[in-house]
């Protein structure tokens, strides 16, 4: 059961602020989901887990430098940057 | 039971490959621009898609079996979902389950041999690097360069086995002399190394410190923390378990209220990348690990008759312990011993340099004057103080400086004035004066402008009197 505290941390952890009507929303919108998911409650467990579906293994490249992208391009479209940087916020 | 009880999460980046983790920028970004070294995979652009480095599992499994690892038979990557302007997609990749190595060791040389258990070895990328204005805790924004964005990790994870800050530095010593030896990191660079340190004291609750990024820094850190969790202790104060982060330039802890724990960062499987099964690889890398820092030692205290101390300060680096051999080669091993550990060494630290900053061929010319007699120790010692510190060739700071040692018949012919002009100190010797030969020594020496050797001179002096 998703409550209005979990979503308030969910919202959190991907730095969403939301306002108490969606709060609202989504804790009854999470919950029908994990309903939902609860189908698979049903399933038999005794079984290996399928990391990756296409039965495909080690796809790897070689140690090769390929031409990286001018600085210009790179910070073409971030809306702040001092000197090269990019700028965001200070989170911690 | 311990009082102190540390394990490290030591993050070393593969720095001597020449592409990043899952894409094809160049990992010799340091000192350029930033955002210079980027593309849409590192830059985590819609739709960019990794693909794992060859070299890097090759690498990753080199280190492992240097650290007497269990390979996996399937190692996977996961997403590790934080939401940090570092990460540009808002997980990073790294592994979790799966892990390409568990179960390792490596024995630390403190007070004795110590062995340190290795809980796991696994790979991810590195997140860019944040600049902040001033302290971080004051700073009002960070400013972010992908340069190191995407750069392949190892992670290193220890047992609890660690009892002091001298025993971590210990560990992370040895573990960057194996990873240099292995050739793949150069622990100099900027970023290179980072640490993460869980300590406890007994009875109390365990901090993690972050952000410890030198070999110096682990131990500042360490030590400042046993002493906060001290002081807390004795005033009655619960030490509370939270996520601390290391000031370098203030060598303080400080508290991070983070809010994430281990659950939060909903790890899953990354399905932009296939299972790795690899092995079957391992028998074949395991042929080719070349001779790591303890054979060595072993070996050179066999081959070259050191001591077990040589042996340990010349295999300590594999630039010195490579230097060691050229010169031996060419001279006595323990002469060379002596004269690479005790004083060259010591001459590189004072000067914060490294054995790269002198030639094999001059340690080899000035132990071959010092073996024929023609320069005294002392003028050997600076000799080796004028490479560093002007450059040049030995022959021509011994002739510049007029080092090349006197003839024993100039020596006599000093010795015969020094006792004609000084008959009050001659006279005091035979009384037994002690005092008056050091003197007569003195004399000696300021005629032939200290270019005499000592012992030539007492020798010398004591038959004529
Ligand atoms: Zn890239």
């Amino acid at each position: 059961m998703i409550t209005k505290k979990d979503v308030e941390h969910i919202g959190w952890l991907a730095r969403i602020k939301l306002s108490d009507e969606e709060k609202e929303e989504f804790t009854t919108q999470l919950n029908s989901i994990l309903d939902y998911f609860a189908k698979l409650d049903e399933i038999d467990p005794n079984v290996a887990p399928t990391h990756h579906v296409s039965g495909v293994v080690n796809v790897f490249r070689d140690d090769a430098v390929k031409e990286s992208l001018d600085q210009k391009d790179v910070l073409q479209n971030a809306p702040k940057k001092e000197e090269g940087f990019f700028k965001g916020p200070r989170i911690v | 039971m311990k009082d102190v009880i540390i394990g490290l999460e030591v993050h070393v980046q593969l720095n001597k490959l020449n592409s990043k983790l899952f894409c094809g920028c160049s990992t010799k970004y340091h000192d350029s621009e930033p955002n210079t070294y980027t593309c849409p995979v590192c830059l985590g652009l819609p739709g960019a898609l990794p693909v794992l480095n060859r070299a890097i599992v090759e690498a990753a499994i080199k280190v492992a079996l240097a650290l007497n690892c269990e390979i996996a038979e399937q190692t996977l990557f996961y997403r590790k979902n934080y939401y940090y302007p570092d990460l540009p997609k808002g997980f990073q990749i790294s592994q979790y389950d799966y892990p390409i190595a568990t179960n390792g060791k490596l024995v630390i040389e403190g007070d004795g041999e110590r062995q340190i258990r290795i809980k796991r070895v696994h790979m991810e990328e590195d997140p860019a690097r944040l600049v902040h204005k001033g302290p971080i805790e004051r700073s009002k924004y960070s400013l972010i360069d992908y340069n190191r964005s995407g750069m392949p990790l190892l992670e290193v994870v220890t047992e609890p086995d660690l009892g002091s800050p001298k025993e971590a530095r210990q560990f992370l010593n040895k573990l960057r002399n194996i990873l240099e030896y292995l050739d793949v990191f150069d622990g100099s660079l900027e970023g290179a190394l980072r640490v993460d340190a869980n300590i406890s004291l007994a009875g109390g609750a365990r901090t993690e410190v972050k952000n410890i990024s030198s070999y110096k820094g682990v131990e500042k850190a360490l030590s400042f923390e046993i002493v906060r969790q001290k002081n807390l202790m004795r005033r009655g104060i619960k030490v509370v378990q939270e996520t601390r982060h290391y000031d370098e330039a203030r060598g303080v802890t400080i508290s991070l209220r983070t809010k994430e724990e281990e659950k939060d960062y909903r790890y899953f499987p990354e399905p932009d990348l296939v299972p790795f099964k690899v092995k079957d690889k391992v028998a074949e890398i395991r042929k080719c690990l070349p001779e790591l820092p303890d054979a060595k030692r072993r070996r050179f205290v066999k081959r070259y008759n050191i001591s077990e101390h040589h042996a340990k300060v010349l295999t300590s680096e594999l630039g010195l312990a490579n230097f060691f051999e050229n010169v031996a080669a060419k001279v006595g091993a323990n002469q060379a011993a002596t004269w690479i550990a005790d004083v060259l060494k010591g001459e590189l630290n004072y000067r914060d340099l490294d054995i790269s900053a002198f030639s094999p061929e001059h340690m080899i010319q000035i132990l071959h004057m010092l073996e024929e007699k023609n320069i005294t120790e002392k003028g050997a010692v600076q000799v080796i103080r004028t490479l560093l510190d002007k450059g040049g060739t030995p022959a021509e700071i011994v002739k510049q400086k007029g080092l090349l040692k006197v003839d024993e018949d100039v020596i006599a012919k000093a010795v015969d004035e020094a006792i004609k002009e000084n008959p009050a100190a001659v006279k005091d010797y035979h009384a037994g004066k002690n005092e008056a030969l050091h003197f007569l020594v003195g004399q000696v020496m300021k005629k032939t402008s200290g270019k005499a050797d000592p012992n030539v001179v007492n020798k010398l002096l004591r038959e004529k009197l």
